[in-house]
Formats: C-alpha cells, sequence, structure tokens
C-alpha cells in the first residue's frame, strides 16, 4: 500500500482559470458583435455616433416637458423660467388638454362610454377568433358584434341592424335547407332569400318594431367622428371585410370559371393599379354626382367600402401567393378524397395557404391601418393630420408641430405592433416541422 | 335595349330630381339644418374648441345665415372642407353654401359654376421675413428661398411678382401652414408667403414676434367671400343679404347691444327697414320680417364679429385696414336697404 511506487498522481482538480480577458464577458461579445472586423468597427462607430447624436438633440428637449399649461405661449414661459431663456421643451399640455379630441373626435363627451365599450367588446369579439383556448360559443357573439357595434357608434333605433342581421341568417338557413338539393341553387338561395327580406320585408318590420318596442338610443352623426375613433373604426371595418373579400377574390383569380376569373383579374388589377387617394376622391366626390341629389350616403360608410376593395385586392394577391406555394399533390389528395370544391378549400387548401400567407396578410393589415390617415383629403377628422390641424387653428396652440405627431404616432406604433406580434405567436403556433 | 331605356330612365330620373332640388331654401328649411362648408382648421377664421365648438370669422357668416332662415344660429352643421374638396362639395350639394377663406376669382366664378355673393375680408398675399435678413421690401428678396404652399392662388401670385419685377427665386413647396411655420423657422427658407392675415396670425403666435416682419408689399388681390351654386338666385340673394345686413348694421350703429332697442322703431327708416319694423324686405327673398334681426343677434355686426374674432383686441391682432366701412375709408360698402 505505499504510494511511492506510482508515478504522480494530482489527487484534486486544478481550479479553474479564468479565460484570457479577450475571451470572456462584455469584451468577447464586443470584439464578436460590434469589432470582429475594420469594417465593422467603422460601422458600429458610426451608428454609435448617430445613436448619440440623436439623443443630444432630442433629451434636452423632452427632459424640459410642460405638461400643465394652457397654451403654447404660456409653455413658452414656463419652459423659459424654469431651465433659461434659451431652453427648448416639448409642450404636452396640448395633449392634456386636447387628448379626447385625439381620440374620439367630436363624439359627444357624454356619450364617451359608446366608443369605449365597443372597443372592449371588440377583443372579446375577437378573442375566439385570435385565440383557440376561448371556447366556441363565443364565435355566436363575434357574429353579433358587427351589428352591435354599428348601433353602439351611430346610435339610433337598433331594429334596422336586427334586420339585416335577420337577413343574413335566413339566408345561411336558407342555404343549409337547400344545400341538400344540390350547391347550384343552395348558392342561388342563399343570396335571393336575404335579397328579397331586405327590399320588401326589412322596412315595414323594421317600423313596425320601432313601434312597438323603442330602444332608440341618441344619434351621432358621421361627421363627429374623428380621431383614433374614426382610424379604428375604417380599419377595423376594413380588416374585417376585405379577408373574405380578398380570399374569395384569390380563389376567383384561380378559378377555371373564364368570367370569374376574367372578373377578379380585372378587379384586382384596377384597384392594384390606382393609388388610395384616388378612390377616397371618388368616395367623397364622384358618388356625389352619381347619386340622386339629396341622397344621403354616409361618408364614412362610402370611405370604408372603398378602403375594404382597396385592402381586399392585396389581400387576393398575398393568398394567392399562399395557394401557388402549396405542392400541387395536396389538390390532388383533396381530389382523390372525393371532395367537392368548397369542402377542399375550406378543409384542405386554405388552411394551408392561409398559413403561409400570415405575414403577408398581417403586414398588408398594418399598412392599411396607417393608411386610414389618408382620410383627411377627404374632410374627415384623422388623428394625424386632421385633428392636428384643427388643433393648431386654435390660436392657443397654433405653431405647436411634433407634439402632436409623436403622441400619434406612439399611439399607432402600440396598435401595429400587437398585431405584428400576434402574427408571430400566430407562426410559431402553427408551425409544422415538416416544410 | 332594355338596359339603355333603364339608364336613360335613371339619367331622366337624376336630372328631374336635380331640378326639383333647385330650392336650397326649401331643403335648408325641410332639413331644419344649415350645412356650411368650412374650412378645416384656419386661425382666426374658423375651428372647434377643446369641445367641438366652431368659432371664427366665417364661420360667423354660417351662423347668421342660419339664424336668418331657420331662426337659430346653433342649427349649423359644419362641414369640413379641404383646398380640394371645398368647390365639389359646393357643387355636389353637400353643403348649402361656403364660408371658406376662398378668394372670389373670374374662373371659379363662372367656369367652375359657382357665385360668390360678396366679399367678407379682403386679404392680400405677403412676404415675412426675419428681421436680421435686412430687408425693408420684397422687392429686395432677389435670388431668395420662398416658402410657398403649393396648389394655391399664392403660388401663381408669387410666380408673377417674381416675373414683373425681373427677379428669381427659389421656392420651397410646402403642403401646410403648420408645416411652412417650421421650415421659415428651421432657416429652410428666406421668406413666408401666404395671405397677410395668416402671416400675421403665425407671427403673433412665434417664441420671437419681435425678430420678424411682414414686408409693406401687397402682391395681389384676394377677396374672400362666401359662395352658393350658380342658378339659385333666391338662395344666393338669402346669403348675398345677409352679409350686406351685417355689414349695413355697422355703418348704421346696430349693435348686438342695441339692437333690441332700435327694433322698437328709430327715426332712422334705413334701420327700420333692415329690422322689419317698416315695410316687409323679408317677404322678397322668402323669409320673414326679423330674418336681418336674428341674423344680426346671432354674432353681433360685422364690425363685433371682427373685433371678436380676428380683431386688434385678439391675439391675432389684424387691424381694419381694406375692410373698415366705406366711411371710414375702407371698402365695406352695403348696397341699401330698399
Amino acid at each position: 500500500m505505499t504510494e511511492s511506487s506510482a508515478a504522480f498522481v494530482r489527487r484534486d482538480m486544478l481550479p479553474p482559470q479564468a479565460p484570457p480577458a479577450t475571451q470572456a464577458g462584455v469584451l468577447k461579445w464586443l470584439r464578436e458583435n460590434l469589432f470582429s472586423s475594420p469594417l465593422n468597427a467603422v460601422l458600429t462607430l458610426a451608428g454609435a455616433y448617430v445613436v448619440w447624436w440623436l439623443v443630444a438633440h432630442s433629451y434636452p428637449w423632452l427632459s424640459h416637458s410642460v405638461w400643465n399649461a394652457g397654451s403654447l405661449s404660456e409653455c413658452r414661459a414656463i419652459i423659459a423660467e424654469r431651465w433659461g431663456a434659451d431652453a427648448t421643451g416639448a409642450c404636452w399640455a396640448v395633449i392634456k388638454e386636447r387628448w379626447h379630441q385625439y381620440i374620439f373626435g367630436f363624439y359627444p363627451p357624454e356619450l364617451y362610454w359608446r366608443p369605449i365599450s365597443v372597443f372592449l367588446l371588440l377583443f372579446v369579439a375577437l378573442a375566439p377568433v385570435l385565440f383557440s383556448a376561448v371556447p366556441r360559443v363565443l364565435l355566436v357573439f363575434t357574429v353579433v358584434y358587427p351589428f352591435l357595434a354599428t348601433w353602439l357608434l351611430w346610435g339610433g333605433s337598433p331594429w334596422i341592424e336586427v334586420m339585416i342581421l335577420v337577413g343574413f341568417v335566413l339566408g345561411w338557413a336558407a342555404f343549409r335547407i337547400a344545400s341538400r338539393y344540390g350547391s347550384l341553387l343552395a348558392v342561388s338561395v342563399a343570396l335571393a332569400v336575404p335579397a328579397l327580406w331586405w327590399v320588401f320585408a326589412a322596412g315595414p318590420m323594421d317600423r313596425a318594431l320601432e313601434q312597438a318596442i323603442r330602444l332608440a338610443i341618441e344619434k351621432v352623426a358621421s361627421d363627429k367622428f374623428g380621431g383614433f375613433l374614426l382610424a379604428v373604426t375604417i380599419g377595423v371595418g376594413g380588416i374585417a371585410m376585405s379577408l373574405p373579400l380578398g380570399i374569395l377574390l384569390a380563389l376567383g383569380r384561380r378559378s377555371d370559371m373564364f368570367l370569374i376569373k376574367a372578373l377578379s383579374v380585372g378587379f384586382i388589377e384596377f384597384i392594384r393599379g390606382v393609388p388610395l387617394i384616388t378612390l377616397l376622391f371618388v368616395a367623397s366626390l364622384l358618388l356625389n354626382y352619381f347619386l340622386p341629389p339629396g341622397t344621403n350616403f354616409d361618408i364614412i360608410l362610402r370611405v370604408e367600402i372603398l378602403v375594404t376593395l382597396f385592402a381586399a385586392a392585396y389581400i387576393a394577391e398575398v393568398v394567392r401567393g399562399g395557394l401557388a406555394a402549396l405542392p400541387r399533390g395536396q389538390y390532388e389528395a383533396a381530389d382523390s378524397l372525393g371532395l367537392d370544391y368548397w369542402k377542399a378549400q375550406r378543409l384542405i387548401i386554405l388552411p394551408q395557404a392561409l398559413k403561409i400567407s400570415i405575414p403577408g396578410i398581417v403586414s398588408t393589415f398594418i399598412g392599411m391601418f396607417k393608411d386610414t390617415t389618408l382620410v383627411v383629403f377627404v374632410g374627415l377628422f384623422d388623428p394625424l393630420k386632421g385633428i392636428s390641424d384643427f388643433v393648431r387653428a386654435d390660436f392657443n396652440w397654433k405653431g405647436i408641430y411634433w407634439e402632436p405627431y409623436i403622441f400619434v404616432g406612439c399611439i399607432f406604433f402600440l396598435f401595429n405592433f400587437s398585431m405584428s406580434r400576434y402574427s408571430m405567436y400566430l407562426e410559431n403556433k402553427l408551425k409544422r416541422d415538416h416544410r | 335595349m332594355k338596359k339603355s331605356v333603364f339608364l336613360g330612365t335613371l339619367t331622366m330620373a337624376g336630372l328631374a330630381a336635380g331640378l326639383v332640388s333647385a330650392g336650397t331654401l326649401d331643403d335648408v328649411k325641410a332639413r331644419g339644418e344649415l350645412n356650411c362648408g368650412v374650412n378645416t382648421g384656419l386661425v382666426g377664421f374658423a375651428a372647434p374648441d377643446a369641445n367641438g365648438n366652431w368659432t371664427g370669422f366665417d364661420v360667423a357668416i354660417c351662423k347668421a345665415v342660419a339664424a336668418a332662415v331657420l331662426g337659430d344660429a346653433s342649427k349649423v352643421k359644419y362641414v369640413p372642407t379641404t383646398g380640394q374638396t371645398r368647390f365639389t362639395a359646393l357643387a355636389s350639394g353637400e353643403v348649402d353654401v361656403l364660408a371658406r377663406n376662398s378668394t372670389w376669382t373670374y374662373s371659379r366664378d363662372t367656369d367652375l359654376k359657382l357665385d360668390f355673393v360678396g366679399v367678407n375680408y379682403y386679404d392680400g398675399q405677403g412676404f415675412m421675413v426675419r428681421k436680421d435678413l435686412g430687408v425693408s421690401s420684397a422687392k429686395e428678396l432677389e435670388g431668395a428661398t420662398v416658402c410657398i404652399q403649393t396648389g394655391t392662388t399664392t403660388e401663381l401670385n408669387l410666380a408673377d411678382f417674381f416675373k414683373a419685377n425681373n427677379m428669381s427665386y427659389q421656392p420651397i413647396a410646402i403642403d401646410t401652414n403648420a408645416e411652412g411655420e417650421q421650415q421659415y423657422l428651421a432657416g429652410a427658407c428666406d421668406a413666408y408667403t401666404t395671405d397677410i392675415s395668416g402671416l400675421a396670425a403665425t407671427r403673433a403666435a412665434f417664441a420671437d414676434p419681435e425678430n420678424h416682419i411682414i414686408l409693406p408689399e401687397v402682391v395681389s388681390k384676394e377677396p374672400l367671400g362666401p359662395a352658393v351654386r350658380h342658378g339659385d338666385n333666391q338662395w344666393g340673394d338669402i346669403v348675398m343679404w345677409t352679409l350686406n345686413a351685417l355689414v349695413a348694421a355697422e355703418e348704421y350703429g346696430v349693435t348686438s347691444a342695441n339692437i333690441d332697442e332700435l327694433s322698437k322703431g328709430t327715426e332712422n327708416p334705413e334701420i327700420n327697414r333692415l329690422l322689419g319694423t317698416e315695410g316687409d324686405l323679408g317677404a322678397m327673398v322668402g323669409l320673414d320680417k326679423d330674418w336681418a334681426k336674428r341674423a344680426i343677434k346671432a354674432g353681433g355686426n360685422y364690425g363685433e364679429i371682427f373685433a371678436a374674432t380676428i380683431g386688434e383686441q385678439t391675439p391675432i391682432g389684424l387691424a381694419r385696414g381694406l375692410n373698415a366701412q366705406w366711411t371710414q375709408g375702407g371698402l365695406l360698402y352695403a348696397p341699401p336697404f330698399r
């Protein structure tokens, strides 16, 4: 049991040495990420200079913020008093005084609960669509929601909305009954029944119900809408309506039927070939010449329709990209199972095609939501320019420039960033590793 | 064949409807509300406050017309119009009267089928420069960069002025007044040009108004006035004489303070006719006797409106200048109420 015969064996581990200074910690990270080559080093320094320049120029202005003042000149006086005569500063007092107009436009303040509840209910209505964990029963509410929202926002008697909804329900019921006797019959009945209902029955029923049960709430005209209320109304309405329309157009463009294909191609190419501004001017000006004088066709509805058509054309092309990306085998598999066209699309083709198209669809929506600010050119009060212009038309706030833009920009960012995050969540959830 | 008949019928129906609706006065009375086209926001002339109530010099015209026709100055629906949409909004019937600081020009009056019924503000285009530029006359602006709103008459006037004086300039195109101010303050242009009323308001809102001057030259005539559609003369008369009533009221010393007193009868027959205590001028335009009295009560006479919205007591601080009564050396001259 002597140990002398054995060679020297270390009994305990050497304590680990610290890695060379350049291979660890911050230094390593810096070396690898920011200074890995001379070019990278130059770019890093240039980037750092730009950031420093931006902060150095905006920080003093932002740090001299004034929240309580009645006018721009008062703001200036406060800034001069607190930070010296040459100091510049942000005058957020304008947002504090006018924020409600940026959010609601001219909507009567005592009725703010209506748009607010519509906005909150929007999430209830969207939940079953966006998240699969939410009980499916809520989908009923999703269907009712657009009508409820219209009623709450514009007020008046709810029976018109109810009548329109009933028309859709009748159409759906007719479709279910008639589809036993053939799909062509089913489609034509599903179109005819609601049309007949709206033309002949809805009006008298509306009046009768209005007489019987008075549920009218105070009306709010479209010219009272403005700011983010307007942007969200047009944006959400456009998104909700343009997606189904866009999918139909994409299917139409890939259809074998000549007429349907020609109409879809013509529509998509026409709409995509024309700037949105042109369509908005058509909505606001040209339609007035076509319609008989005295026709009061709501301006928000007109804009909404054209924004929807515009977005639908883009969605159609995005979805068509998804459809084209599917391998031919998927179509043939659907055929070999004996599925008819609609079943094949619904069960096999579209779920895969739409999954591929998610990023494109969401970018189109984000773009469309931002494009709602263009309604300023037809005299509606969009939050970015419309509201800011009339806030500046008040002498107290004349000359204010950056603050409203920054405020509106932040809110737009919140909306669009959430949409973008949701699309990433959806992509992750639907990720199947076979492709 | 059938389709063409259908389209023809539709056209005829449209034409018939167009003819029927020629009576703007009846339309307004039936609607119970005056649709008044205003600016989307111009300091002193038309702007909604924090509660959404519109005020301003142009807005006062809307209120006066509504008071004359409907008996209530608040029965106005303000339709904000942009520079691009204003005339179409009027022509298509979306608004009954356009009180939106629009310049009365030959082509607008004839080619665009509008009727300007008068002038409520005589404006003109001017230049604003920084004092340290050392310029005291617009004729010294040789080679200057000028900020100019695109698509307006001011753009054309600017070109005319520099051409007439054989000078060169470099235009910096801007979209709105707010942007123009920003560019001018940032030093992107030496001079900022727009209507003098606009320049005065802009300068008053600067942090350092004393460092900027408005040059004495007025390079254009900008008679701003309310406009109506061509072809409905009765309605045109109503708007025209409502404006004239406001002007005449100032001339005769009828104010919102003494109007109730004066309408009991005065020695001046002109005032009596204006206020409806004598004769029945209202019936001639399809209104009642008290129409002018209500119009004046809505916001006071022309002078009171001017003082309350853009006059020297307001921050905008415009002097009456050309907009004084003819008896005071101005251009306001209301035809007799007879």
